[in-house]
């Protein structure tokens, strides 16, 4: 059979590129035609699908210098198509309920008193119901016939069956009366039961189609980000183009309220970016040369230089949505029971409706026939394996959803569901809940040294300007950061574990630690009270003394993050305990673990060793036989234990992350994000648990009571067209109840 | 209990036999994917094969092709991979697995109405 495909050609920008890839395509075996379209850069070929692949349409492309791109067409035809379906649906339902509506008009008692009477006429009924049947209810017969040839069945099959019956019955009725009376029934049609039921269910349908259509939107947001086109700089030219065509180390320019195409770093000029979309952070961020800049983030104010380092596949945007993706496509364990049930449940609906037909038609009383019959529709019409099989990935799906829009990655089900039994976390202390770089934190002098602070540290940062030790730089930073001139330094020494000194001028100036003054027999006497009191607080603290006298103190610290003590308070509010490791000294972890409110610490725990805590704290719980434990890491140096945690969460730093790294991964740096994780996975779970609760509860209750079990002790029975409007409302309500996930607060 | 009676509840009987013949007895159909070829999975009222034998630490293509417009298949699944695919009606759209343990690992729509088993060996 011969099909016609259109696709985007790129690269063309004259006519001859026109009848270059009209030629290619036409020389292609299988290809009946081919017209390419230069204004709108696309081609349309008329093929044999069974000769001509969309690779073999890419190498005849390629072969003349252009490139295929067969995605952009195909997602726009699948919206159209979509689109399309929906309006379909959207008409069949109107024709369906308006034709309905006049069959019960002329049917249901009370009413039909006040129809026309040709309304009460049954082949008028059977006209009015046959388009509801054959051509609204199509699609079930469309469904149901290659699924039974697959000896398969689903929902389709249970509305086609029910409705089948009732219709052929009817007709039956409406064409031969008297067939009905000899077998002692009042020949009455019941096409307004297989209308209304139609009408229905195709409602519900529509409903539940737009009600699917939100849970994905999260990721559909997600895709929209990205920039259509970035302009790059070559040989001196600024040009416009595809971001597909970006490559690694492309200068790109971006101007203010561009987005930023790929992810790169700033090689020229400064500005302050919105990367809310990607992180969740809401503060704009400064950046300037050497910073990371993320794609898909917003350029506020200034205009940048920058160099691209990952585009395509490799770029964190591309990465975020891989891993919602994978997230939505995993399976949460809580859903075992309800995929158990739902391979045998509509075989075992069919049965149940058998013995019910059977059951009524052989004890039942009066109008046994017809009772039967109206009650094993009602089973078959009732039964709602949809709402099973949507209770748990609809929740999934915007549960993830809503955390990737605030920075919280979860790898899948599995992580979600186990995240909300967490009672334990374990925060490693440098670089997730400290910001990982010392800072100067105090400057001390000494009284009788006379110098003023910044001469100390200007002195300080003379002498560590060429030591290599990780403090120093804190030290020429700070100097830097107040504008200080430094001096040049001669006779430089570094002594290891000590300190540095130096000749400054004609002064020689000697900075080091307490070990490094007795080395150089320096009385601190002086300085042994301020010096207790900020090692106390976990500080590093370096003497400087100049010509063998002691001129004053610094000291440098790791800062915690500005989110730790909110983020470790909201942990502890939900109930978890909260318990920091560090191979830090004990002094230095104590001081940082009351600064956050942390009260169980590890300390001097080699990297190695980290993982047995994790393990210990998984078995010894006073409370419980096991605990849940989540370690938070910054995902690099503590693989292995946040491997061994229950839930290992990885925390970035700012845009830069490992994201697979954890089960969870927070992109942004607030340390509140992990608690709005767990608080997100109580939530999900809370509607997963909801969903099957009502899934399960309502096919158990209303099967039965649609078999008519509680007739013998009330007199109840269901309608059959109750049962459809039961039926769809009860899948709606589930993905309604998921799409609740959408607006909660986090 | 009259003939009539008798007649139904023998029909019933055989009807739920039937029922549970037709759907629940049935053998699936088979594929089996060899020397790194993909296979080919016909999505029109479940799939065919519904069962496929892929080898251990080999990536294998697996290529579904959507030909039922039943809204309730238009998405795969197949949760052990991680792996949800749209399949637009018609199209081919290819799934690579890379197995790394033997076992049954079960595919279905998005709706878990319809099934399918890869079974690695």
């Amino acid at each position: 059979m011969v099909q016609t495909k259109t696709f985007s050609i790129q690269g063309m920008h004259c006519a001859s590129c026109v009848r270059l890839n009209e030629r290619a395509l036409k020389h292609i075996e299988g290809v009946q035609d081919a017209v390419v379209n230069l204004a709108t850069g696309k081609a349309t070929i008329t093929y044999d699908p069974q000769k001509v692949s969309e690779e073999l349409i890419q190498e005849a492309i390629n072969s003349v210098g252009y490139t295929a791109d067969f995605k952009e067409k195909t997602e726009d035809e699948e919206k159209e198509r979509k689109t399309k379906e929906l309006n379909d649906l959207r008409t069949k339902v109107l024709v369906s309920l308006g034709l309905a509506s006049l069959i019960v008009w002329g049917s249901f008692p009370g009413l039909v008193q006040t129809s026309p009477d040709f309304l009460q006429d049954f082949l008028v009924q059977f006209l009015l119901a046959l388009p509801v049947q054959f051509w609204a209810g199509l699609m079930f017969y469309q469904a149901t016939i290659p699924a039974l040839r697959h000896r398969t069945a689903n929902m389709d099959t249970l509305v086609a069956l029910g409705t089948s019956v009732a219709f052929t019955y009817s007709t039956i009725v409406t064409f031969s009366p008297q067939m009905v009376s000899q077998a002692g029934i009042e020949p009455m049609p019941y096409f307004d039961v297989t209308a209304v039921i139609i009408g229905l269910i195709l409602l519900g349908r529509y409903f539940e189609a737009k009600a699917k259509a939100g849970t994905s939107e999260a990721i559909k947001k997600l895709i929209g980000l990205q920039a259509k086109t970035a302009r790059i700089v070559r040989a001196g030219k600024e040009i416009d183009i595809s971001i597909d065509q970006v490559q690694i180390g492309d200068i790109i320019r971006v101007r203010p309220g561009e987005k930023i195409p790929v992810d790169g770093v700033i090689t020229e000029g400064e500005s302050s970016i919105d990367e809310s979309m990607v992180t969740g952070e809401s503060i704009p961020v400064d950046k300037t040369r050497g910073d990371k800049v993320v794609g898909a983030t917003m350029n506020k104010s200034g205009t940048f230089l920058y160099k691209a380092e990952k585009v395509g596949q490799e770029t964190l945007l591309a990465q975020i949505i891989k891993l919602v993706e994978e997230a939505q496509g995993s399976k949460a364990p809580i859903q075992r029971l309800a995929d158990l049930i739902s391979s045998y449940f509509v075989p075992v609906v069919i049965m149940l409706a058998i013995a019910t037909f059977v059951g009524w038609y052989v004890f039942g009383q009066q109008s046994a026939f017809l009772f039967a019959m109206l009650n094993s529709i009602a089973v078959l019409i009732i039964a709602c394996p949809c709402a099973m099989g949507l209770a748990t990935p609809t929740a999934i799906m915007v549960g993830t959803g809503r955390g990737a829009e605030h920075g919280i990655l979860i790898k899948d089900a599995e992580s979600l569901e186990i995240a909300n039994k967490i009672n334990t976390v374990i925060f490693d202390k440098t670089g997730t809940l400290t910001n990982g770089k010392p800072i100067v934190t105090d400057i001390v002098t000494s009284d009788k040294a006379k110098v003023t602070r910044e001469k100390l540290l200007q002195l300080a940062a003379s002498v560590e300007k060429g030591s290599e030790h990780s403090l120093a730089d804190a030290i020429v930073k700070k100097a830097d950061e107040e504008n200080l001139v430094l001096d040049p330094v001669t006779k430089f020494k570094a002594i290891a574990g000590h300190g540095v000194e130096g000749l400054v001028g004609r002064h020689r100036v000697v900075f080091g630690n307490i070990k490094m003054m007795e080395r150089e027999d320096i009385n601190i006497s002086l300085a042994r009270r301020p010096l207790a009191k900020l090692g106390e607080q976990g500080k590093t603290v370096m003497v400087l003394a100049v010509d063998g006298k002691l001129t004053g103190l610094i000291a440098v610290a790791d800062t915690v993050k500005d989110s730790a003590r909110a983020g470790v308070e909201a942990l502890q509010k939900m109930g978890i305990e909260v318990v920091m490791i560090t191979g830090d000294n004990a002094r230095t972890a104590k001081a940082i673990a009351k600064q956050v409110g942390i009260k169980r610490v590890y300390a001097e725990v080699l990297p190695q060793d980290k993982e047995k805590i994790v393990r210990q704290l998984q078995t010894t719980n006073y409370k419980l036989p096991t605990n849940v434990v989540a370690m938070v890491g910054d995902g690099i140096n503590d693989a292995p234990a946040l491997a061994a945690s229950d839930v290992g969460i990885a925390m970035g730093t700012g845009t830069d992350v490992a994201i697979e790294a954890g089960d969870i991964t927070l992109i942004n740096r607030d340390l509140r994000s992990v608690a709005r994780a767990v608080d997100l996975s109580k939530k999900t779970m809370n509607i997963i648990r909801q969903n099957l609760f009502w899934a399960f509860g309502y096919n158990i209750i209303l099967i039965p009571v649609a078999m008519g079990v509680l007739y013998p002790i009330t007199g109840w029975l269901l309608n059959p067209a109750l049962a459809s409007f039961a039926m769809a409302a009860s899948s709606i309500s589930v993905v309604a109840n998921s799409l609740r996930l959408k607006s909660v607060k986090l | 209990m009259d003939m009539n009676e008798l007649v139904v509840l023998f029909i019933g009987a055989l009807g739920i036999i039937f029922t549970y013949w037709f759907f629940l007895g049935k053998k699936p159909s088979f594929a089996e994917a060899t020397g790194g070829r993909g296979i080919d999975v016909i999505v029109e009222g479940g799939y065919s094969p519904e069962v496929i034998s892929v080898p251990k630490r080999k990536t294998t293509k697996i290529n579904f092709t959507r030909r039922d417009s039943n809204s309730c298949l238009e998405e795969v699944v197949l949760p052990d991979f991680k792996i949800k695919k749209y399949l637009p009606l018609n199209q081919k759209v290819t799934v690579e697995i890379t197995p790394e343990k033997e076992g049954e690992y079960p595919f279905s729509c998005s709706m878990n109405m319809f099934h399918g088993k890869i079974i690695v060996r």
